[in-house]
């Protein structure tokens, strides 16, 4: 049987539901034998390839992340989203209460260590008005809730998508 | 004729980054940037919130060093209740800070550098990577992950959680160790301290073998900031400031964290989301400064336990009496910190009140402002909060480790791209392009805590002629 491959992406988040995903330990041993990791911010291939399973950690916030998403729907044959932020826009949706104006400010302006320059805007892609989560813009087929989700959560759906065979008991711990 | 190349992600590094670099006429590497193209926002989004509440809501800045974010902000709300947590808080939060360095710096070598220094600059970037590291050296690579787990199983145990636990509150902890978990971590120090014994192994045999290389490698001078001990020893939970210059003058000694905004202070570029800390005395770009496991070794005067001081006096003799400058001694001084770690676990598991009831000073009062600073894995981290009279969040401010960095890592790429981007008739070599990558790498920056501002960072190399117009960009696939 032809390994299966797999593609991780990681938007607007933190980054811990791909450390959740490095906590499988050594059990990435054994999942290096079901499969190859074809794209991911662990490895050094920088464009998305046609793949098996694609997994989304982070909300959508600026342009680039939109792009990033669209690309991996389109060459991925199953889609989850990993996590909270790109499940329900967790964290980075707070920002949606305020304009980005005003979230630059403080950040590049008004912060009390600040002494040069202006908000950056060469080079770096453009917010969207509003971070929304990854369902607002594609079809997502699977969701691995929690912020981050368990690596016991995280392996029972990549297994079974894997191997075709359902979980028995789902494992989904908010600890 | 003149180019830019775009190298875009930057990939094997925590976060979202681009690097481009610009050529002059005759077609040799002018200048090289790198930047950041994330921001999330969180001084913003985080006011009008109750004080208590920032532990658990910055540490979701970054979810590779979670527990820095988690414990400079508790110190930051400890200051604003005007309390010291009790002697068994304080020891835990310590030893869950150094479970945090071990994984970190564990995560940084084995699963994200070393497939450069094993597998080579020049290997296929399909396999060039941890998994690629399984297939080559199975054991090598098991024993990495098993040491990144003694990290996370130490922040589980006392923080509930691997990733964001939820433990510290402002005056102390929300939860004793258990007996069997101190048991059971002192169970793994044998092994966590011969596995870094071997990657130390690993990084000397290779500065043996490309010494020339390793030695001129994104190496200048600079200045180096770092907590120390009153002592002026290795320290990374609290302690005094201490910024040296390039020959190592002590600039500043034994400072007040508090009163960081008096000498540092930062500037943003147009082209980055990461902004650009410097020393304030000496202006921006001149004050740029250096952060983490190669700034605190070359600051501190001593390290404070036995075998990661042995192995430090080996360090200081690639300085030759001054700082360790090279970009890739990052490596060695990040291991040789794991010692430091790990022995450091080992005494306060064996402290009689670690396992204490006595978990929370008590306090009624809300301060107007309190500011929390900590050495995160890759430098210091500054959490300072202003709140009103009810304790709601009026002002956040946020220096964290990769921003001082930034005008290092910048000058790092320029450096190799001099050194290694020909373009000659063959035209741009992928690893060429991994060479500058590398030289980020070296510096670990966790683009997630940097752009909790609002950002990301990829890593695209582009090439500008001198008038800056766009001639090439490289992405590999
Ligand atoms: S869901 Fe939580 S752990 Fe995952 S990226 Fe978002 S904040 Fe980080």
């Amino acid at each position: 049987m032809a390994k299966k491959r797999i593609a991780t992406v990681w938007l607007c988040g933190c980054s811990g539901c791909h450390m959740s995903f490095l906590d499988l330990d050594e059990k990435l041993i054994d999942l290096a034998a079901l499969a190859d990791i074809v794209a991911s911010p662990v490895a050094d291939v920088k464009e998305i390839p046609e793949c098996d399973i694609g997994l989304v950690e982070g909300a959508i916030a600026n342009e680039e992340n939109l792009h990033v998403l669209q690309e991996l729907r389109a060459k991925a044959k199953v889609l989850v989203s990993l996590g909270d932020c790109a499940g329900f826009g967790c964290i980075p949706m707070l920002r949606n209460q305020f304009k980005n104006e005003e979230v630059l400010d403080r950040a590049y302006v008004l912060a009390e260590s600040n002494a040069l320059g202006s908000v950056p805007d060469q080079e770096v892609p453009a917010l969207l008005p509003k971070v929304r989560p990854i369902h607002e813009y594609v079809e997502v087929d699977a969701w691995i809730p929690g912020c981050p989700p368990s690596p016991e959560a995280i392996w029972q759906a990549v297994s079974a998508l894997l191997t075709g065979k359902p979980a028995e008991e789902p494992v989904l711990s908010y600890d | 004729m003149s180019r830019v190349i775009k190298i875009d992600p930057v990939t094997r590094v925590e976060g979202h980054g681009r690097v481009t670099i610009h050529l002059d006429d005759a077609g040799h590497v002018a200048d090289a940037r790198f930047h950041v193209v994330e921001f999330r926002g969180f001084e913003k989004f985080c006011e009008g919130r109750h004080f208590s509440e920032m532990p658990t809501l910055t540490e979701r800045i970054c979810g590779i060093c979670p527990v820095s974010h988690h414990l400079a902000s508790a110190k930051a709300v400890d200051a604003i209740c005007g309390v010291q947590p009790t002697p068994t808080a304080r020891m835990l939060r310590e030893l869950m800070h150094m479970g945090q360095m071990i994984q970190s710096h564990a995560l940084s070598f084995f699963h994200l550098s070393s497939p450069d220094l094993l597998l080579g600059f020049d290997s296929d970037p399909a396999t060039r990577n941890v998994f690629g590291l399984i297939a080559a050296n199975p054991e090598l690579a098991r024993k990495g992950i098993r040491l990144r787990k003694y990290g996370q199983q130490i922040i589980a145990a006392v923080g509930g959680r691997k990733i964001h636990p939820d433990v510290c509150v402002p005056g102390g902890m929300n939860r004793a160790l258990d007996p069997e978990d101190r048991g059971a971590l002192l169970a793994g120090v044998e092994e966590a301290l011969a596995t870094t014994r071997l990657g130390i192994r690993v990084i000397l045999d290779y500065y043996a073998k490309n010494e020339k290389f390793v030695r001129t490698f994104a190496s200048f001078p600079s200045n180096y900031m770092s907590l120390v001990t009153p002592e002026g020893n290795l320290e990374h939970y609290d302690g005094l400031l201490r910024m040296i210059g390039p020959d190592g003058t002590r600039l500043e000694d034994f400072y007040d964290p508090a009163s960081y905004l008096s000498f540092i202070a930062e500037a943003t570029e147009d082209w980055s989301y990461l902004k650009f800390p410097f020393y304030r005395p000496q202006g921006y770009p001149d004050g740029s400064y250096r952060v983490g496991p190669l700034a605190r070794l070359n600051a501190c005067d001593a390290a404070g336990t036995p075998e990661a001081q042995k192995e430090l006096d080996k360090f200081r003799k690639l300085g030759g009496g001054k700082p360790v400058e090279g970009s890739l001694y990052y490596h060695y001084a990040r291991l040789i910190e794991v010692l430091f770690g790990i022995e450091r676990v080992q005494q306060l598991l064996n402290h009689p009140d670690i396992c204490g009831q006595e978990l929370i000073a008590e306090s009624t009062q809300i301060l107007p402002e309190g500011v929390g600073v900590i050495e995160a894995p890759r430098g210091t981290l500054f959490h300072h909060y202003m709140v009103d009279e009810g304790g709601a969040i009026e002002r956040v401010n946020l220096i964290v480790a990769s921003g001082q960095n930034n005008a290092a890592m910048n000058r790092a790429v320029t450096a190799v791209a001099k050194q290694y981007v020909k373009v000659n008739g063959k035209g741009l070599q992928e690893g060429m392009l991994n060479k500058v990558e590398a030289a980020i790498r070296c510096y670990d920056p966790c683009l997630s805590c940097s752009t909790h501002a609002v950002g990301q960072m990829p890593l695209v190399v582009e090439m500008f002629d001198c008038e800056g117009q766009l001639l090439d960009r490289l992405e590999r696939d």
